[in-house]
């Protein structure tokens, strides 16, 4: 085990002594315990950026199942260290937040601090794992320990409605995920995805590509939120407002990004990729602002502004990989669009996450997030209003943030979609940047709204529980981290990011692109000059002003939209219907009586043993092998059918039990007729004893049921009986016809007198040959009187009556 | 001539295997039955005896001492129930 595996699991190691330390410090935080972790992480992590930047990579691997290829390989690349570094580093601010949100009185802080570790190590095996198997475990744990981080507060209806809803979507993406791997070993045979990516041209030629495509991206859209899975995320709000900021922003909706990102040079070349991922990215952009425009309460805002986000991101992503058409670096033009991708990951994480904290900060002031009760709190909180207007400016992508920079790549690379002249993109290519236009425009109008809503107009205390006052310096902290990140990238982007993280990241996401000698160079300007995408921030802005003034005038539009029609009012129903659906559908053929079982049994039996009779042609009758009919057996056997056709039709239960007797005895007449005098004496002893018990039984029915009346006809049973009969014979005619070896039984014969001293060949078959069968013969009867004993004498339920 | 002797006497006793069973299922009373049943299981003595002839073999002496003992068994059984309503009395004691 190395020191990068020692890395990556110690947030879980840790997590293990989380409650001692809650147990036995009951006067410190819990938190400044579990803060060390993170900040020593994001310091080693650091020490890796020389080694990335000269594009080496760091392979560790650890023996897990070696005999299935699994293994748990950790690889630090220029991707991965980018996100082990926002892993570590927002997590050391949410933990230092969190000490001062959560309080040591009120809170479980052991869980909350147990699950946070359990997700913070998860996170890190996802981005740092070169197994996909390894990387599913830790995808999975994300989502487990994401559930429990938003079912924090058991107790409230929501969060365990919104902890459920984000389990089963982000399970059902993880479960099409694992599907996608299975499909990718099938076609590679390795789990290792740097394996996989020198073996793509075999992937992309193969039957299986579409289908391991659509798996994996379906596992990447559920967790990273995106259209039409993304209601997940805004449910997830209910969790304490740390774990919003670092799991529902920075981190984990990320890790979708991450599989997109880092599955690029395996799935991108083809032009499904580029369309699922450009075209779902573009529409959760739009869909996510226009929906956040609309949310009264700020997490929500926050929550769909996240969803649009990841849109963003991911649509860059998608049409990233247009650079993967052309040959070189040079002239590449579609390289920006990864590049912004990178950027914008950083950069929403800074903001959103900071965005977060000051929301948590506004609802742990004044006890409320709905923005029609908040207002004019700038008065009260002038350090929180300065983070929230540095964040959502950011957010919405204006100068001098961050924010604006990466918007201006955005735009650049869905103009140059129209440029695009490969699958068929030429007649759709123009809604790309509109849509994303619109959505800047949305952007803008929701990022004014969480701004001015809260801080500015008029002070409302009737509608506040608390008299709201600044938040403590701890508190601020964090935020104050983030919101300086913001400003500085915006700056000094190109010495802070570009050859550190941004193009050590390009070369795991676009590998193919870089040859010996060049690299990507990264320059990121704060002024173009006039190009169409100033001029697109121009009109956003402007359009946004005016729109935001005029809010309550066209607010009504999104009433336009039917309630009946929404995808939550869709995920419900689906899981009510799959509920009651299911329920009905057990209710139906489970009904308790044995008898539509054994119809069930019979039937299919019926069905697969006839079918497979029929399609394998196996029935044959050979009258060759047959012995000759003596005029005994022909006597004997009326005897047994009449015996046994009487049963049916007789009138009291105790005739039909003298007549099964009859129809023992007559069986024991057969055994004599075909010399088995061993069969002939046992089948009497325990027929006698057969009808005796039979006979015991019946004197112990009720009066009542003692003379009921024959049995009563029913045609399904007559069919089925007749059918399990005909099937029968059919099957003992063709398997007489169809023997194929002579019977071993020519052994026995030579040898019971030589090897066994016996005579009698059935005995020394029984104790002898085979005396197994019969020591376990002899168990069961010892089981069957113990428990006949057992029925008879214990008797819990009179014990309790008296 | 043994051979058709024993068909002979396994025709016969079938006829009266035959009258036994209507007493059987006609009845009228219990004893009836019972007793019918008794002469029933003697007559599927001497079928196995006379068959084992046909069959040229002594294997199946012991079929026929079992069935022996099974129809007094079974009668004494069924003549105590009928007399005391029972067959295992309990002890008393107890």
């Amino acid at each position: 085990m190395s020191l990068l595996h020692l890395a990556i699991i110690a947030p879980l190691i840790l997590a293990i002594l989380v409650p001692f330390f809650y147990k036995s410090f009951r006067q410190i935080h819990t938190g400044w315990f579990v803060l060390p972790i993170p900040i020593l992480l994001f310091a080693y992590f650091f020490s890796f950026i020389s080694l990335t930047r000269e594009k080496e990579v760091v392979m560790k691997t650890l023996d897990w199942i070696p005999s299935l290829g699994i293994n748990f390989t950790a690889k630090v690349d220029g991707l991965g260290l980018l996100f082990a570094l926002l892993i570590t580093g927002i997590g050391a601010l949410v933990v230092l937040y969190s000490i001062y949100y959560l309080s040591k009185e009120k809170e479980k802080l052991h869980n909350f601090y147990v699950y946070l570790l359990l997700f913070m190590g998860a996170m890190l095996g996802v981005v740092l794992s070169d197994n996909l198997i390894v990387m599913y475990a830790f995808w999975e744990l994300t989502s487990f320990s994401s559930f429990l981080l938003i079912g924090y507060w058991y107790h409230r209806e929501k969060s365990r409605y919104g902890a459920q809803k984000s389990m089963l979507i982000t399970v059902f993406g993880g479960l099409s995920m694992l599907g996608g791997i299975i499909l990718l070993y099938l076609m590679t045979g390795s789990f290792s995805i740097t394996e996989i990516i020198t073996q793509s041209n075999v992937i992309l030629a193969h039957p299986l590509f579409i289908p391991a495509l659509i798996c994996v991206l379906l596992g990447a859209f559920t967790k990273s939120a995106q259209f039409p899975f993304h209601i997940w995320l805004p449910d997830a709000m209910e969790a304490p407002t740390p774990v919003s900021a670092y799991l529902h922003s920075a981190t984990m909706v990320k890790a979708g990004i991450y599989l997109v990102a880092r599955l690029t040079p395996v799935f991108a070349v083809d032009g499904l990729w580029l369309w699922l991922v450009a075209g779902f990215g573009i529409f959760t952009l739009f869909w996510g602002s226009f929906s956040a425009v609309k949310q009264t309460d700020l997490k929500s805002i926050l929550a769909f502004s996240t969803v649009s986000q990841l849109g963003l991101i991911m649509s860059l992503l998608g049409v990233g990989a247009a650079s993967l058409h052309y040959d070189g670096l040079d002239d590449n033009i579609y390289i920006v669009a990864t590049t912004a991708a990178i950027f914008h990951l950083i950069n929403h994480a800074t903001f959103k996450g900071s965005l977060f904290m000051v929301v948590g900060i506004v609802d742990h002031e004044t006890g409320t997030r709905d923005i029609r009760k908040l207002g004019g709190l700038i008065n009260f909180m002038p350090i929180t209003f300065t983070l929230a207007m540095i964040g959502a400016f950011s957010m919405a992508g204006l100068p001098p943030f961050n924010g604006f920079l990466s918007k201006e790549m955005f735009f650049t690379g869905m103009l140059r979609v129209l440029e695009m002249d490969f699958f068929s993109f030429d007649t759709f290519a123009i809604l790309f940047p509109v849509l994303a236009w619109i959505a800047s425009v949305f952007t803008f109008i929701y990022s004014m709204i969480l701004v001015f809503k809260t801080f500015t107009g008029k002070y409302q205390p009737e509608k506040l529980d608390k008299k709201p006052h600044e938040a403590p310096l701890g508190m601020l902290i964090s935020p104050i981290i983030l919101v300086s990140l913001v400003i500085i990238i915006f700056f000094f982007p190109n010495s802070l990011l570009s050859e550190n993280l941004i193009a050590p990241a390009l070369v795991s996401i676009l590998p193919s692109l870089v040859t010996e000698g060049t690299e990507f160079i990264v320059h990121i300007y704060q002024w173009h000059g006039f190009n169409p995408e100033l001029f697109m921030t121009l009109g956003v802005i402007a359009v946004g002003i005016l729109l935001y003034l005029t809010l309550p005038k066209w607010r009504r539009i999104y009433d336009l939209f039917p309630k009946k029609l929404t995808l939550n009012r869709f995920y419900d129903g689906a899981v009510e219907r799959a509920q009651t659906g299911s329920y009905k559908f057990t209710k139906s053929y489970m009904n308790g009586s044995i008898r539509s079982y054994l119809v069930y049994i019979f039937t299919f039996f019926i069905v697969i043993l006839a079918t497979s009779l029929f399609y394998k042609n196996a029935f044959k009758v050979d009258t060759n092998k047959l012995a000759a009919i003596g005029i005994y057996e022909v006597l004997l056997a009326l005897l047994i059918v009449i015996a046994a056709a009487s049963i049916l039709f007789a009138k009291t239960r105790l005739s039909q039990i003298i007549l099964l007797g009859a129809v023992g005895y007559t069986v024991s007449l057969f055994y004599v007729l075909f010399r088995a005098p061993d069969l002939a004496l046992t089948q009497l002893v325990i027929e006698t004893v057969s009808v005796a018990l039979f006979l015991v039984c019946f004197y112990h029915l009720p009066k009542l049921r003692r003379e009921e009346t024959r049995i009563r006809f029913k045609l399904t049973n007559a069919v089925v009986s007749v059918g399990v009969g005909v099937v029968v014979t059919l099957i003992a005619l063709s398997a007489h016809s169809n023997k194929f070896f002579p019977s071993i039984s020519q052994y026995y014969i030579e040898n019971t007198y030589e090897k066994a001293a016996g005579k009698n060949m059935v005995n020394v078959i029984l104790v002898d040959f085979r005396g197994f069968d019969t020591l376990f013969e002899i168990a069961v009867l010892a089981i069957a009187a113990l428990g006949i004993f057992g029925m008879i004498k214990l008797r819990l339920a009179r014990r309790e009556e008296e | 001539m043994l051979d058709t002797v024993i068909h002979i006497a396994l025709f016969c006793l079938a006829l009266s295997m035959i009258g036994l069973i209507y007493r059987v299922i006609k009845g009228p009373s219990i004893p009836d039955r019972v007793i019918a049943l008794d002469a029933i299981g003697i007559n599927l003595i001497a079928i196995i005896a006379l068959i084992s002839i046909v069959l040229k073999t002594n294997a199946f002496l012991e079929v026929i001492l079992l069935l022996g003992i099974l129809a007094f068994i079974g009668t004494v059984a069924f003549s105590k129930y009928l007399e005391k309503g029972v067959i295992f009395e309990r002890e008393r004691d107890r």
